[in-house]
């Protein structure tokens, strides 16, 4: 099979495994994480064969045209920048599915879990490969529904629907901005695909709806990866299982908005905007959310804040845009989605094997876990960013970026240090504090994980080791041609684990010693920063809670302004309406007819017929019993049959006849029941408004026909029906060949509805009495009711 | 004759927005059965009006070529005469419904879909 | 409506007016006429039938239930516009044979069936009606 179709097949996989997944996990158990992580690690090879094509340089194009009439099409881009991302979504993807068969065994749910983690995977991958802007938004949304679907997984507790829905209005919110951003920049470039987008120059930048599609661009990628001051649905979204926290909300779905900025920095990247909005919100990001996960005793959630301060350091580094800053960029992400995905995935297993996954209730478990420990450590380290752990070298990458001398640079450099040197102390809190000191009684009787649960934290803790050690082979393989395509232009990582002393050296020597006066100090840190965060008492949080209730609320008002429940003010506002638009639109534009010719060679008969149907009109108004108004209906009725009778449609007329035969006769048997008076007993002011409103209603029906046989007649149509009636269709009736040959189906759809009014109406009659009260007030049921007998 | 005719159509309008304005079901429903009439008139006068000629090829003859009543809007009506009589017999029926169950035939007091006291939806998650 | 005039002209009423009906239906497509008026006279035979001799007579003379008839007409009509499907043209084209029957050419056509399915479907929906409504009336 060619390339095109394999890459097209791997990436329908995920969702063919996600069909048969239930269907699988109730056969085998949890055991069917085995068979399905197949479908994420065969994604990983495929793609792993264009490594070295991308590392020489190149970028690879393919796909099948969808709609093309509106040039839109199933296409992809491989570079260095989506293939790293592809591999890290399948590679820990993989070990994902592997964990959740540990996590969840036993769970009656387990495959319905499975399902929607592999859909979640397909539609990330989807959106990391996708070259159409049609496509990367579709995936974009479908990334945020299945992540609504995991976080909501344990639908029976109220903070779990809260938080799928938070991260639902917030992310897929997000996804429209960007859906307008993505319209705009096809408006200004013409072309809908990125890699045509990504060969433009500084001509998007010069555009006058630059800042318009950067702002939007901006909005979805910042609520996507939970930016200050979007960020409040990442730590709520720990409500998911954890293996969705490892998955989604360290390694893959966050990074979704750092991807799509990464991705269009070469064409939207460098201006001034561009570099002030990045590192100011990034920044910000970074510090806020190391010092609220220092605030957390709860592992999932320390680790959760922490995630949300790498997220803002990998949007300041894109912002900084230097050589340094991007290639620091592009070693973060990676170092980033192994260490934080190991780190999560220890933190599940605590809380699975211990009961417990807050930090005071865990202590002195390295020898009854020793492998959780080590695995602990290794990703710890990493995140501290000490040797020889890749997080080493993406922080001294980092720091050789603040090397400029200027104020501004040397403002950065100390935040991020702060931010980092807190980001030091939480992962050492996270990895040490459960393991060391004295032994502390736990839920559940402590034990080591089974394999399924620790296999996938200490590969993915290997590898950061092993990525560092052999830094030569995996900066050209992976980091230089993803910084390369965050770029714009060829580039090359050159970073080691020798030592290379200077400022970054000194930065990093800083944060260390400052990260571990932070853990020393941790207990007086998260008390301060309690107190700090009880005395602001606002939050985006409650925020989004009352703007959720306010939009209840304002929905409420708006429905009972608009629909009061009043069948008189509808009917009223409805031909107001009709008669405002019938007399407006002709006064607006000068499209009265002109004064009518009532012409008196008017056959005596006809005029006749008029009058009696206007008297039957007349008298079913002022009916004041029920027998004059049905036969003044009837008489109206029979005249219009007359009517048409004379003006060339016996058809109608028959129809027309029988139709009122009938309708004076249900009418009868209806109304000798009801027991009504047709009369009206309303005061007269509601009557004249009523005669007013009538009136105009009938005033603009009578002058829009005026006009409309003012107009020359357009007879091509009726020409056609006269001209192959008996040609074609065989039939001399015309009338008749319309109905049943030329628009037979527009009448199989009207003897359609005939058939479902019969029916509703069969349900009517032998509905028993009473149920409409008993809809409103369950307890007015009676016996008298039962009693009725059915038709 | 348009004239006429326009006036005829403006009549049958009038009267039956006036009956639909009114809150009682009876009169609701006598001014459905009259806007029935009025739209149909007003789309037979809409395609023009020709007398006393139905449009049916005389035998012979291959297609219609003399002056005759134009048959699409008849073919509109047709089929639109016998759906404005199954919805008017569908609201009797409710009408009647309606009213045995509620005792009213005033439409102020039918609130059993929107009710007047209507709580205010909940507002958790 | 029980006076022994009306009682006796109802049955040769309702059946001049059944066999008229199908008349109409069947020169509908030269004459004035067609499926929905044949219908319509169809409906009204029903309602003076029952008028006269109550709505369970009607009910055990059309044997099938009303709502029946009308799905079966419904069903032909839909037929009708299938058929097309064998002769390999759009949905709904008119078919048309000539069989000799009886030395006679009776000219068939899947238009007639598709007619007759309107027919079906009004005497089913609105006798429907009209019968259930005229039931409820004896109350």
């Amino acid at each position: 099979m060619d390339v095109t179709a394999l890459t097209f097949m791997a990436l329908a996989l995920p969702f063919a495994a996600a069909l048969v997944a239930p269907g699988l996990t109730r056969f085998l158990g949890q055991n069917a994480a085995w068979v399905l992580a197949l479908a994420p690690a065969a994604i990983f090879l495929h793609f792993f064969r264009f490594v070295p094509e991308v590392a020489s340089g190149e970028s690879l194009t393919g796909g099948y045209a969808w709609i093309p009439s509106f040039n839109v099409s199933f296409s992809w881009l491989i570079d260095g920048l989506s293939l790293t991302f592809v591999l890290l979504i399948s590679g820990i993807g993989a070990l994902i599915v592997l964990y959740s068969g540990g996590y969840l065994k036993g769970h009656p749910q387990q495959g319905r879990f499975f399902c929607f983690i592999l859909m979640f995977m397909g539609s990330m991958q989807g959106l990391v490969v996708a070259d159409s802007f049609l496509m990367l938004f579709v995936f974009w949304e479908l990334t945020s529904i299945t992540s609504f679907l995991l976080i909501g997984f344990d639908h029976g507790r109220e903070a779990a629907r809260r938080a799928a829905l938070q991260a639902l209005v917030v992310t897929g919110g997000g996804g429209l901005l960007l859906l307008a951003g993505l319209l705009i920049l096809w408006n200004v470039s013409g072309v809908t695909q990125l890699s045509l987008l990504l060969s433009f120059g500084s001509e998007l930048k010069e555009s006058p709806f630059y800042l318009a599609a950067l702002l939007l661009v901006l909005g979805g990628a910042f609520t996507k990866s939970a930016q200050f001051p979007f960020h409040f649905w990442l730590p709520n979204a720990m409500e998911a299982p954890t293996p969705v926290s490892a998955y989604l909300h360290s390694a893959t779905m966050v990074k979704a908005g750092v991807y799509l900025l990464m991705r269009l920095n070469p064409v939207l990247g460098g201006t001034p905007e561009w570099q002030l909005f990045l590192s100011l919100f990034g920044v910000a990001t970074l510090v806020i959310g190391a010092a609220l996960a220092v605030r957390e005793s709860d592992l999932k959630l320390m680790l959760a804040y922490t995630t949300m301060a790498s997220l803002g350091l990998l949007v300041m580094l894109i912002g900084l845009g230097s050589p340094h800053a991007i290639e620091a960029a592009a070693l973060y992400l990676v170092a980033h989605a192994l260490f934080k995905g190991a780190l999560f995935m220890v933190a599940g297993i605590l809380d699975h094997e211990t009961g417990s996954r807050d930090l005071s209730h865990l202590g002195g478990l390295r020898s009854t876990m020793p492998l959780t420990f080590s695995v602990a450590l290794a990703a710890a380290l990493s995140m501290g960013g000490l040797p020889p752990f890749f997080g080493f070298l993406a922080k001294e990458e980092l720091y050789s970026a603040f090397t400029a001398t200027d104020l501004r640079s040397a403002l950065f450099a100390t935040l991020t240090v702060l931010g980092n040197a807190l980001m030091f102390a939480v992962a050492f809190a996270v990895a040490l504090k459960p393991f060391l000191g004295p032994r502390v009684s736990t839920p559940k009787h402590a034990h080591e994980g089974p394999l399924l649960l620790w296999i996938g934290p200490a590969v993915l803790a290997l590898k950061g080791l092993s990525i560092a050690l052999m830094s030569g082979f995996a900066h050209r393989l992976i980091s230089s041609p993803t910084a390369s395509a965050i770029a714009g232009e060829p580039r090359t990582v050159e970073i080691s684990l020798a030592p290379h002393l200077g400022l970054p050296l000194v930065l990093s020597a800083l944060t260390v010693a400052l990260g571990l006066a932070f853990y020393v100090n941790l207990a007086r840190l998260r008390a301060a920063m309690k107190a700090i965060l009880i005395d602001i008492g606002w939050g985006p949080d409650r925020g989004f809670d009352q703007f959720m209730r306010g939009l209840v609320r304002f929905a409420v008002a708006v429905t009972r302004r608009l629909q009061g429940g009043r069948f008189e003010v509808y009917m009223t506002a409805t031909f107001a309406l009709v008669a405002f638009i019938l007399l407006a639109v002709p006064l607006r534009y000068g499209e009265f007819p002109r004064a009518p010719f009532f012409s008196a060679d008017v056959p005596a008969h006809e005029l006749a017929i008029m009058a009696i149907a206007v008297g039957g009109l007349f008298a079913v108004v002022v009916a004041a019993d029920r027998l004059t108004a049905i036969v003044s209906l009837g008489i109206q009725g029979f005249a219009v049959a007359v009517i048409y009778l004379l003006y060339g449609a016996p058809d109608l007329s028959f129809t027309q006849l029988m139709v009122e035969t009938l309708s004076v006769v249900v009418l009868a048997l209806v109304m000798t029941r009801l027991q009504l008076s047709p009369a009206d007993h309303r005061p007269l002011p509601e009557k004249l408004r009523d005669v007013a409103i009538a009136l105009a209603c009938g005033l603009g029906f009578g002058l829009f026909l005026l006009r409309v046989t003012a107009v020359p007649f357009d007879r091509t149509l009726t020409e056609f029906f006269n001209l192959y009636s008996k040609s074609v269709a065989h039939g001399a009736n015309v009338v008749n060949v319309i109905i049943v040959d030329f628009r037979a189906t527009d009448t199989l759809g009207e003897i359609a509805v005939v058939m479902i009014t019969g029916l509703a109406i069969l349900a009517l009659v032998r509905l028993r009495a009473g149920s409409l009260k008993r809809a409103v007030a369950p307890e007015l049921s009676t016996d008298e009711s039962a009693m009725e007998e059915r038709v | 004759m348009e004239a006429w005719f326009a006036l005829l159509v403006g009549i049958f309008f009038t009267v039956a927005v006036y009956l639909l304005l009114s809150k009682f079901i009876i009169r609701v429903l006598l001014g459905v059965a009259i806007l029935g009439n009025a739209v149909n008139l007003l789309i037979f006068a809409g395609g023009r009006l020709t007398r006393d000629v139905p449009p049916i090829i005389p035998d012979g003859a291959e297609a219609l070529v003399a002056p005759a009543a134009n048959a699409l809007p008849q073919a509109l009506i047709l089929t639109a005469i016998v759906i404005s009589f199954s919805f008017f017999a569908f609201l009797l029926v409710l009408s009647w419904r309606a009213y045995k169950d509620l005792a009213t035939d005033n439409t102020d007091e039918m609130r059993v879909a929107e009710p007047v006291d209507e709580p205010v939806p909940p507002l958790g998650y | 409506m029980k006076s022994v005039i009306f009682r006796t002209v109802a049955p040769v009423l309702t059946s001049l007016m059944a066999l008229f009906s199908i008349f109409v239906l069947l020169r509908g497509h030269n004459e004035p006429g067609g499926g929905f008026i044949g219908g319509l006279i169809a409906v009204s035979a029903l309602a003076i039938y029952g008028m006269a001799y109550g709505v369970e007579t009607v009910r055990r003379a059309i044997f099938f239930h009303p709502m029946a008839i009308a799905g079966a007409g419904l069903l032909a009509a839909t037929l009708a516009g299938l058929i097309s499907i064998f002769a390999r043209v759009p949905f709904m084209t008119g078919l048309w044979i000539y069989p000799a029957i009886l030395g006679l050419e009776v000219p068939l056509s899947t238009v007639l069936l598709f007619d007759a399915g309107v027919y079906l479907v009004v005497v089913g929906a609105i006798g429907s009606i009209a019968l259930s409504l005229e039931e409820r009336g004896g109350e």
